[in-house]
């Protein structure tokens, strides 16, 4: 079995080399396939994130009381909603603390220049931390019972919107995916199909002397299995090296504006190597034994 | 042993083989003759599984392979050598690489391809061309090369599909002198040809395919070509076969 294996590799590195031209055009077209693929699976790990993030950070319901409602009424409306099964925690926070934990959250060193501000612009509120996101339209009504409040704020809806359209993506990604991989696969079936047919003679004889079809199919699958060995390689480099480039340029001024966390460099290319090697092998196998099949029908 | 057991094998709109019954014993050296199309390669590729037979029982060297599962294919065909018209060597390859490559793809160990390929390039008399191409041969020669590919894995069965045809008349004499040599050393041969001359001299047994039956089936010559004296009626299992 290790004899036939070397075999097959010695012959598929000389049937790669002198069908260089279309040897070289299936490579390209896995790498493309891959590197599409690759742009994919960075939107839709980094989007996951993201939404992982904003999970988190979102699942606070904010309830602005006006002015006139006490501090013993308000109270009394945290511990109404503290007994709901929905809810985890809930806070009255009055506008004093409020304005200082907005100064030295969100404006930092400045925040002096809200020193000049005449008059407190945030109002009291009661913070409302919900178990589960969908929680929150239950807090939304029973807090909309409730007499003296000025505005509800929450993020349900936008983080629903999110991960709608993170579920879509995911589906377009599939669908595309699926096209691509039948496409590559046609590629290098038309590839091997080449040294197929170059070696036709030399298959009839292999048959007519007893040689097993695994025997036959091995050089072109190992053909098969090589050039995708390499798209895979090549097209990890490039999505690594781009994704690289690309952070480098976001952590300088976009993150803190989009403020989204972007997946590290090694941990995308290591779980794309495998994703990537495991596409590859597969699509240069399924290539090969697809451009043999009728060659190979007794 | 190989025999065949009513077996029929139509095509499209052609009759293959139908209703063919025959016993081939082993050591027997067989001529099959029959004008074009009558069936004789249809024969050959049922008995080698390129083909399955519509109905009939087809069994070789005792085993049946009319269900033959195609794992068990590889084999069957490594029991039986073929030699064909056109030689079908391998260009790139010198005479000796084409006969080793028989062996590589049976697994053979390379010390063993070592040892067996220059004796049997020596028994088909070809052991000095041993490192030249086919394009650099003869035709007598690429037969010979051919021949020898077919017998290094030692089947017990070798076919061989009008091997003379394309070779002048002494260069065809010689391979038919090195098909006896073999035969004598146990091979069974079974050769499909067109040339009367060589199967009248030769004095084996023939057998005439027409229209896809067996129609004679006798020794000695190539008898008389449609409806000659001699013909046996559908082509049945002749017990009364004498040797
Ligand atoms: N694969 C096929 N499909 C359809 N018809 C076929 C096929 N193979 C053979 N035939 C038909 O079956 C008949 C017998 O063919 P076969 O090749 O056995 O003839 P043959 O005796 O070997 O002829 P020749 O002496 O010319 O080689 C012919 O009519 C042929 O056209
Ligand atoms: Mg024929």
């Amino acid at each position: 079995m290790l004899g036939s294996l070397g075999y097959s590799i010695k012959q598929a590195a000389v049937q790669v080399f002198r069908n260089r031209a279309m040897s070289l055009a299936s490579l390209f077209s896995i790498t493309a396939m891959m590197l599409i693929l690759g742009l994919f699976f960075v939107l839709i790990v980094n989007v996951g994130v993201a939404m992982e993030t904003a999970k988190m950070d979102y699942d606070t319901v904010s309830v602005y009381l006006e002015d006139s409602v006490t501090y013993a009424e308000a109270n009394t409306m945290a511990e109404t909603l503290r007994a709901m099964p929905e809810v985890s925690e809930a806070e009255y926070l009055d506008k004093d603390t409020a304005l200082s934990q907005w100064k030295s959250q969100s404006w930092g060193e400045n925040s002096y220049l809200l020193d000049t501000l005449p008059e407190n612009p945030l109002p009291n509120s009661i913070e409302v931390k919900v178990k589960e996101l969908s929680g929150a339209d239950a807090v939304v009504e029973k807090v909309n019972t409730f007499n003296g409040i000025e505005k509800i704020r929450y993020y349900k809806e936008t983080v629903e919107k999110l991960v709608k359209i993170t579920d879509s993506l995911k589906l377009a990604m599939l669908i595309i995916m699926l096209f691509l991989v039948i496409v590559s696969i046609v590629v290098v079936s038309n590839t091997i199909k080449l040294t197929v047919f170059a070696r036709q003679k030399e298959i009839e004889i292999m048959k007519y002397v007893g040689a097993t079809n695994w025997f036959i199919r091995g050089p072109f699958l190992v053909e098969g299995i090589f050039i995708g060995i390499i798209s895979a390689g090549v097209s990890v480099g490039v999505v690594a090296l781009a994704y690289s480039k690309i952070i480098g340029m976001m952590s300088r001024d976009m993150t803190l504006m989009i403020g989204m966390p972007m997946v590290s460099v090694g941990f995308l290319s290591t779980n794309l190597v495998w994703v990537f090697l495991a596409l590859g092998i597969s699509i240069g196998a399924c290539g090969s034994i697809v451009s043999m099949r009728r060659f190979l029908d007794t | 042993m190989i025999t065949f057991e009513h077996v029929t094998k139509k095509f499209a709109d052609n009759v293959g083989l139908e209703d063919i019954s025959i016993k081939i014993e082993k050591g027997d050296f067989v001529f099959i003759v029959g004008p074009t199309g009558a069936g004789k390669s249809t024969f050959i590729k049922l008995m080698q599984k390129e083909i399955d037979a519509d109905s009939g029982k087809i069994t070789v060297n005792g085993k049946d392979i009319t269900n033959l599962p195609n794992r068990e294919i590889p084999k069957l065909r490594r029991s039986l050598g073929i030699v064909f018209q056109d030689f079908r060597l391998l260009p790139k390859k010198t005479v000796y690489e084409n006969v080793a490559f028989a062996m590589e793809i049976i697994h053979t160990p390379a010390k063993q391809i070592r040892r067996q390929v220059p004796a049997v390039l020596s028994l088909v008399g070809i052991s000095s061309k041993a490192d030249k191409y086919p394009s650099e041969l003869s035709q007598g020669e690429q037969q010979r090369v051919a021949i020898a590919r077919a017998i290094v894995n030692k089947p017990t069965v070798l076919i061989a599909d009008e091997p003379t045809g394309n070779l002048d008349p002494d260069t065809a004499w010689e391979i038919m002198r090195l098909l006896e040599q073999i035969n004598l050393r146990g091979t069974t041969i079974l050769m499909v040809t067109h040339a009367k001359d060589i199967v009248d001299k030769m004095g084996k047994r023939v057998v005439t395919i027409e229209k896809g039956h067996i129609v004679r089936d006798e020794f000695g010559s190539y008898g008389k070509e449609v409806n000659g004296k001699g013909m046996y009626p559908g082509g049945l299992l002749r017990k009364s076969y004498v040797r």
